[in-house]
């Protein structure tokens, strides 16, 4: 296989296991709070929705974009759809990122490239 | 508030504090954007791209560390590793970006102090415990996932420090910073050693396929033989 061929091939299955991940394996994910959500609750107890209590998260606001179609890894508060939410994620932060880091690059001197991903 | 939520919310930290590390998380930035420059190139630009996107899926998901209490990911010592200390930093930051933006997760107000503590922190921590250490990563492939799992611990129990230093500058609430601190470090060196699992399986994984594209073992001889 070329060096060129190759690249894309590890290139397109490193973006397949991302969107396997975020689309499939999330659903798997433990839903307890984590380690940072643990502590800032500690000492709080939760009446009627709302923490009560000296502990930090007592003081936690509400996000600004709760109400965004794919707040807390739904779609439209369907969790549900937590893997359609991932995979757009993935995709978000892939085009996002790719963008940034093409831009930042170096080009390269010769002009061509023997390695390029897709 | 969602269980589903993965960073630090708005409201934890005062504004001035949050004011504070906002200012840090966008000096931090505009120098890792600078010098990662120099480490993104035709060849190391998309393996970049992927691997935020990775970052972002791999922190979805959670896994149990005690009984009620979860962690997950975040990921700079992974991105350091494969695609060196100012692109990493960049990547982690760009996930806490699109975390904030589009799924309503870690606050506005508390992304300077997410990202000084996850991108600029961690994975600082992460990748000077991994070039410390890589004598022993080009040496085999045990070194090469023993130095990852090692880097990536460390960088979840500094990125948990950041935030401890964070509360103790103008955190709300009234409980005492020691038994804070204490219970925050104690729970992530927990999360630290899944972070080190996830860590070594990934950077295995790119080092079998592609041990030339791994920004750590960059110019070392033996990285061929990596790839058995």
């Amino acid at each position: 296989m070329s060096a060129a061929k190759r690249g894309a091939w590890f290139f397109a299955a490193f973006a397949v296991v991302a969107l396997v991940l975020a689309g499939v394996v999330s659903y798997f994910a433990d839903g307890d709070p984590d380690g940072l959500d643990h502590v800032t609750t500690r000492g709080c107890t939760e009446i009627e929705g709302r923490l009560q209590g000296a502990c930090p998260a007592a003081h936690a606001e509400d996000h600004a974009l709760a109400d965004s179609p794919l707040a807390d890894y739904t779609v439209g508060g369907d969790d549900g759809l937590t893997g359609l939410a991932g995979v757009l994620g993935v995709l978000a932060t892939l085009v996002v990122s790719g963008g940034l880091f093409w831009s930042l690059r170096t080009r390269s001197r010769s002009g061509r490239d023997t390695s390029r991903g897709p | 508030m969602s269980t589903l939520a993965m960073h630090a919310s708005d409201g934890l930290l005062d504004a001035p504090t949050s004011l504070l590390f906002g200012a840090v998380a966008v000096s931090g930035l505009a120098v890792a954007t600078v010098r990662a420059r120099r480490e993104l190139d035709d060849r190391t630009a998309p393996l970049a791209g992927l691997v935020a996107a990775f970052v972002f899926a791999v922190q979805m998901l959670n896994f149990p560390v005690l009984p009620g209490v979860s962690g997950h990911l975040l990921g700079g010592a992974l991105a350091a590793i494969l695609v060196g200390p100012w692109t990493g930093a960049l990547c982690v930051s760009v996930v806490l970006v699109v975390q904030a933006l589009l799924f309503a997760d870690g606050g506005l107000t508390a992304l300077g102090a997410n990202i000084t503590n996850m991108a600029l922190l961690g994975t600082a921590a992460g990748y000077l415990v991994a070039v410390a250490l890589r004598r022993f990563a080009t040496r085999s492939r045990a070194g090469l996932l023993a130095v990852a799992f090692t880097a990536a611990l460390v960088n979840t129990v500094v990125a948990a420090g950041g935030f401890v230093v964070e509360y103790a500058i103008g955190g709300q609430g009234a409980v005492s910073l020691g038994g804070f601190a204490a219970a925050l470090l104690g729970v992530h060196v927990l999360i630290g050693i899944g972070e080190g699992v996830i860590t070594a399986l990934t950077v295995g994984a790119v080092a079998s396929a592609r041990p030339d594209l791994v920004h750590l073992l960059r110019g070392a001889p033996v990285a061929r033989e990596l790839a058995r």
